[in-house]
């Protein structure tokens, strides 16, 4: 538009910087926009002028690994025990949430959840033999995510515990996530008494193998169109898993009346399905993982492929440079707690979860969950404005997830961490808080915005890796 | 004692600060403090000011520091409260009052594709490079931000020229397109002279007075004062010019400036002889000459380019016009004798926040007395000695950047003018205080409320003393200039119709 066409135009102008211009203008009868500018990270120029000079590489890699994303076929296809199928996994090899971490360095919850699973495996009869022997160095410990496995909050994996088997069935890769135990006092939160233990052998005496037949007679249970369901039914599939737990809830169901042999046990499991809204979460990570997971190592990609915590530190993973993790410090959340809990008694940010986020619901997807807006300020159009600031740091929007609210739009998709540095805005969580000492559990629910720290490193990852 | 904390991962814009720091000031007990991001600039200013911690060393743009000069820990304590409650109270009215804001320009293009034009204000070293991501998907751009580089400023102008795009700024304060005024910019009648000017408050002053005058405006363009500097080479004022020179609903073009560089008034010239419509400019104090052979009016100041591009737009003979400013004139002269009789003083101490302004009233007083002492002198052999006292006559800018590092611009925040209106009234050889009032957006909403209690304090401690004001503005402005005009005379100020004429009316009291 020339400077002559201007003058017959209405002005409509974006206003980055001081707010009471855009006021002004709108005073005057013109459209203004406001830009909420904030300064980029402060990053080493010659660092940022590396990955300028190779945007078209960078953008036409991440044009393929969105590709992939969206492509991906997550299905539900069976169970097993975890060590007969994750691969890697033995006796002695306990797996947690988040980047790698040693014992010395582990949160409350970690801890607590690593001392039930040892109990758990009969390999110490209580808590201090427990605590002694994961202290010992002969126990080996490593990220669920380096093992094609993701959980929630501690995300602890034993040998003994059973899991589902997601298949990405376009790019035959696999993922693999326990039972979920439901809230409250429960191993994923750091609690190791008599009753989660209980809990977790009922789970593997009797659910499983229930639940195990039923998915066997289903054949497959597709998860990418129960995920597409349910954000049309109200969830964001991170805190809230309210329909999509019942859409799975009706498709198994079926098949555990077909199959199940006791009759008290086959009410039991569905009970418990029914009466635990977050059974489907365990569904909806792993479903995350196998799609994001044909993503690695795709030269070049700036786009994220794993966000993660372990109640120390924050990790990311990007496309372009597969395994290796970028670290930070983990924070504590902005959440409303239980009464009785404060915001002294929360651990920092814990668990695999933030997988949702990184492949488009979550956080992400908040505005499609005006039931949780109480966890984001109260009001529904806070969640929209989340989602909207997310779509600013994605590489695309998903053809198959959508956002009833915004039109069915399509959930932002594929966290450019180019884009993270330039606005200076990180991707938005939602999440669980467990309480900072071990066995005690959950102390509330809330949200927060991923630390820059592991993005600044990806960044500066990723420029290292294009050098070479 | 001084004390301060450092809030990370917190992001306000600096204005908004100084806003929060002021209200602080405020408080019982607290000498000074200041609320800033912790930008190396920032912590220069804060070093200056004897107000930096040693915590803030390793701090970034993204962390807020705020430190609090305060007589005891309860007053600490306060002010420590005061600016939750601000910074609590700027968030909540964010997020109340509107939809969503995008974090970013390409953002800000998905919620407004047919977007047209990019303000922005953001500190100078980010500022390139949003105004090259607006020139990029086709918007023109008025850049408010200073320190930008020249170079940018040269990179940038050249690409808007190639795009045929205006490239307003760096630091271009005022615009008025399409009726709507941009950033400091007041509300002018729409009607047929087009302005393009090197200089903010001169713009303010030319469109105020035509508006003033019943004329009203097509389009006012600024081009940041460095436009006409050689290195830029009068880039953005030629492209105006040209602009201007086609559009139809501009019948009379006015030019305003600051002498330009002789290679670019020699472009502009050039220029100006390819232009079948009326042109009147005011390089103010500059060489008339050059603008005469070009076959445009040659103005003497700010006043007089208004009122010919006014009589000219109405078809009128400008001489008539001119002639009755001469009138005038005469008759200020016997007000000034009647004002001079009473107070046996010598000097005239002139406290400006237009940058224009003030220059214009150095060289009318130049023309008549000689130079005067000032911050920003005529001739560098009468730079005030100290900013801070005023030495015989002398005229200041409080808006240049020996008095606005980490403050506000004195249009918008008044403590720094009104503390020294009390400075000159205690001063037993003032004889004359003389001021702007610019009003318009962005301006101070309510610049009675500030003055009035120091022009009575003023003349409680020297009562014969003459306030002499001009106000830029109309009547449509926000604060609006006649009830500005009734209460800054009902405090005992004369108050004249332009710069020119407040200017002369001082000049004569102390002649």
């Amino acid at each position: 538009m020339s400077i002559n066409e201007l003058f017959n135009k209405n002005l409509k102008v974006i206003n980055t910087g001081i707010g009471s211009f855009k006021e002004n203008l709108e005073n005057a009868g013109a459209e203004a926009v406001q830009v909420d500018w904030k300064p980029p990270v402060d990053i080493d120029p010659k660092v940022m002028e590396i990955i300028n000079s190779q945007k078209e590489i960078i953008d036409e890699a991440n044009k393929k690994a969105l590709q992939i994303v969206l492509n991906g076929k997550p299905v539900l296809i069976g169970m097993d025990i975890a060590k007969n199928v994750i691969p890697g996994m033995k006796q002695n090899l306990i797996l947690h949430s988040g980047p790698p971490i040693s014992w010395d360095r582990m949160s409350g919850p970690t801890r607590g959840a690593i001392i039930g699973a040892l109990i758990y495996e009969g390999m110490a009869k209580n808590p201090e033999e427990a605590e002694k022997l994961a202290a010992s160095g002969q126990i080996e410990y490593a990220p669920c995510h380096e093992h094609s496995t993701v959980g929630p909050m501690a995300g602890i994996v034993s040998a003994s515990m059973p899991v589902f088997i997601i298949k990405n069935e376009e790019y035959g890769n696999f993922a693999y996530c326990t039972q979920n135990e439901g809230l409250g006092k429960v191993l994923r939160y750091g609690a190791f008494s008599d009753e989660v233990i209980e809990r977790l052998k009922w789970m593997e005496k009797i659910m499983y193998p229930i639940l195990k037949n039923a998915i066997e007679s289903a054949g497959k249970i597709d998860l990418k169109n129960i995920i597409a369901q349910a954000l049309h039914m109200g969830d964001e599939l991170h805190n809230r898993n309210r329909a999509g737990n019942s859409l799975f809830y009706r498709a198994i169901t079926p098949h555990i009346i077909k199959t199940a042999e006791n009759r008290e046990n086959m009410a039991k499991v569905l009970d418990f399905i029914n009466g635990n809204d977050h059974f489907f979460l365990n569904l909806s990570m792993p479903a995350a993982k196998a799609t994001l997971d044909a993503a690695m190592n795709i030269p070049n990609s700036s786009m994220v492929i794993a966000l993660s915590r372990n109640g120390t530190d924050f990790g990311i993973r990007l496309a372009g440079t597969g395994e290796k993790w970028f670290v930070g410090a983990a924070l504590v959340p902005d959440a409303l707690y239980f009464p009785g809990f404060t915001k002294d008694d929360a651990n920092p940010d814990i668990g695999d979860s933030a997988i949702t986020e990184t492949v488009g619901l979550g956080g992400f997807a908040i505005a499609s969950s005006p039931a949780i807006v109480q966890f984001v300020g109260g009001s529904a159009k806070d969640a929209v404005n989340y989602t909207l600031a997310m779509y600013e740091i994605s590489i695309g929007e998903n053809n198959i997830y959508q956002i009833p609210y915004l039109n069915f739009r399509g959930t932002p998709t594929g966290i450019d961490v180019r884009k993270v540095i330039e606005k200076n805005l990180t991707p938005f969580i939602d999440t669980g808080v467990a309480h900072k000492k071990p066995g005690i559990g959950q102390v509330g629910a809330g949200v927060l915005s991923a630390p820059i720290e592991p993005f600044k490193k990806a960044y500066e990852g990723l420029a290292d890796a294009l050098l070479k | 004692m001084i004390k301060g904390i450092i809030k990370k991962g917190e992001y306000f814009d600096s204005v908004t600060l100084m806003i929060v720091s002021k209200e602080v000031n405020k408080i019982n007990g607290v000498i000074d403090s200041s609320v800033v991001m912790g930008t190396n600039e920032n912590k220069a200013i804060l070093k200056m000011a004897e107000l930096f911690l040693d915590d803030f060393i390793s701090t970034n743009d993204t962390d807020m520091l705020i430190v609090i000069n305060a007589e005891n820990e309860e007053s600490y304590k306060n002010a420590l409260i005061k600016v939750e409650e601000q910074l609590k109270a700027i968030r909540n009215k964010k997020d109340d009052s509107v939809d969503f804001n995008p974090r970013s320009f390409d953002g800000a293009i998905k919620v407004m594709p047919e977007a047209n034009l990019s303000l922005i204000s953001v500190a100078g070293k980010y500022a390139a490079k949003e105004a090259q991501k607006a020139l990029n998907a086709g918007l023109h751009v008025m850049l408010f931000s200073d320190n930008v580089t020249v170079e940018d400023e040269i990179k940038l102008k050249k690409q808007a020229v190639e795009k045929g795009l205006l490239m307003m700024g760096p630091d271009c304060g005022t615009a008025i397109i399409n009726g709507i005024p941009l950033a400091f910019a007041n509300v002018v009648n729409r009607g047929n002279i087009g302005i393009v000017a090197a200089s903010g408050t001169g713009l303010q002053e030319v469109s105020s007075i035509i508006t003033n005058l019943g004329g009203g405006i097509s389009q006012a363009i600024g081009t940041g004062g460095r436009d006409v500097k050689k290195e830029v080479g009068g880039t953005m004022f030629i492209e105006a010019l040209k602009a201007l020179n086609k559009d139809e609903k501009t019948e009379v073009i006015a030019l305003v400036s600051k002498p330009p560089h002789p290679d670019v008034l020699e472009k502009i010239a050039t220029e100006i002889k390819k232009i079948s419509k009326p042109v009147v400019a005011i390089f103010i104090g500059g060489d008339k000459e050059t603008i005469s052979k070009s076959g445009a009016i040659a103005a003497s100041n700010l006043e007089e380019c208004a009122v010919i591009a006014n009589a000219l737009a109405k078809k009128q003979d400008y001489s008539t016009a001119l002639q009755s400013l001469e009138e005038r004139k005469n008759k200020n002269k016997e007000h000034a004798k009647n004002l001079a009789n009473q107070n046996k003083c010598k000097y005239l101490r002139g406290l400006f926040s237009g940058g224009t302004l003030c220059y214009e009233a150095q060289l009318i007083l130049k023309n008549s007395i000689g130079f005067v002492y000032s911050n920003t002198p005529l001739n560098n052999e009468y730079k005030l000695k100290d900013l801070w006292k005023s030495t015989e006559n002398t005229i200041i800018d409080l808006g240049d950047d020996d008095f606005t590092a980490g403050r506000p611009h004195p249009m918008i925040d008044f403590s720094l003018r009104c503390k020294r209106i009390v400075q000159e009234a205690q001063d037993p050889e003032t004889k004359v205080i003389l001021l702007d009032v610019v009003l318009g957006y962005g301006s101070n909403l309510a610049p009675d409320d500030e003055l009035v209690p120091y022009f009575k304090k003023a003349k409680e401690i020297n009562p014969n003393v003459a306030i002499i004001c001009s106000i830029t503005g109309t009547d449509k402005d926000p604060q609006n200039r006649a009830k500005v005009k009734q209460a800054l005379e009902n405090a005992g100020a004369i108050v004249m119709n332009t710069n020119v004429e407040a200017s002369e009316l001082a000049l004569q009291v102390i002649k």
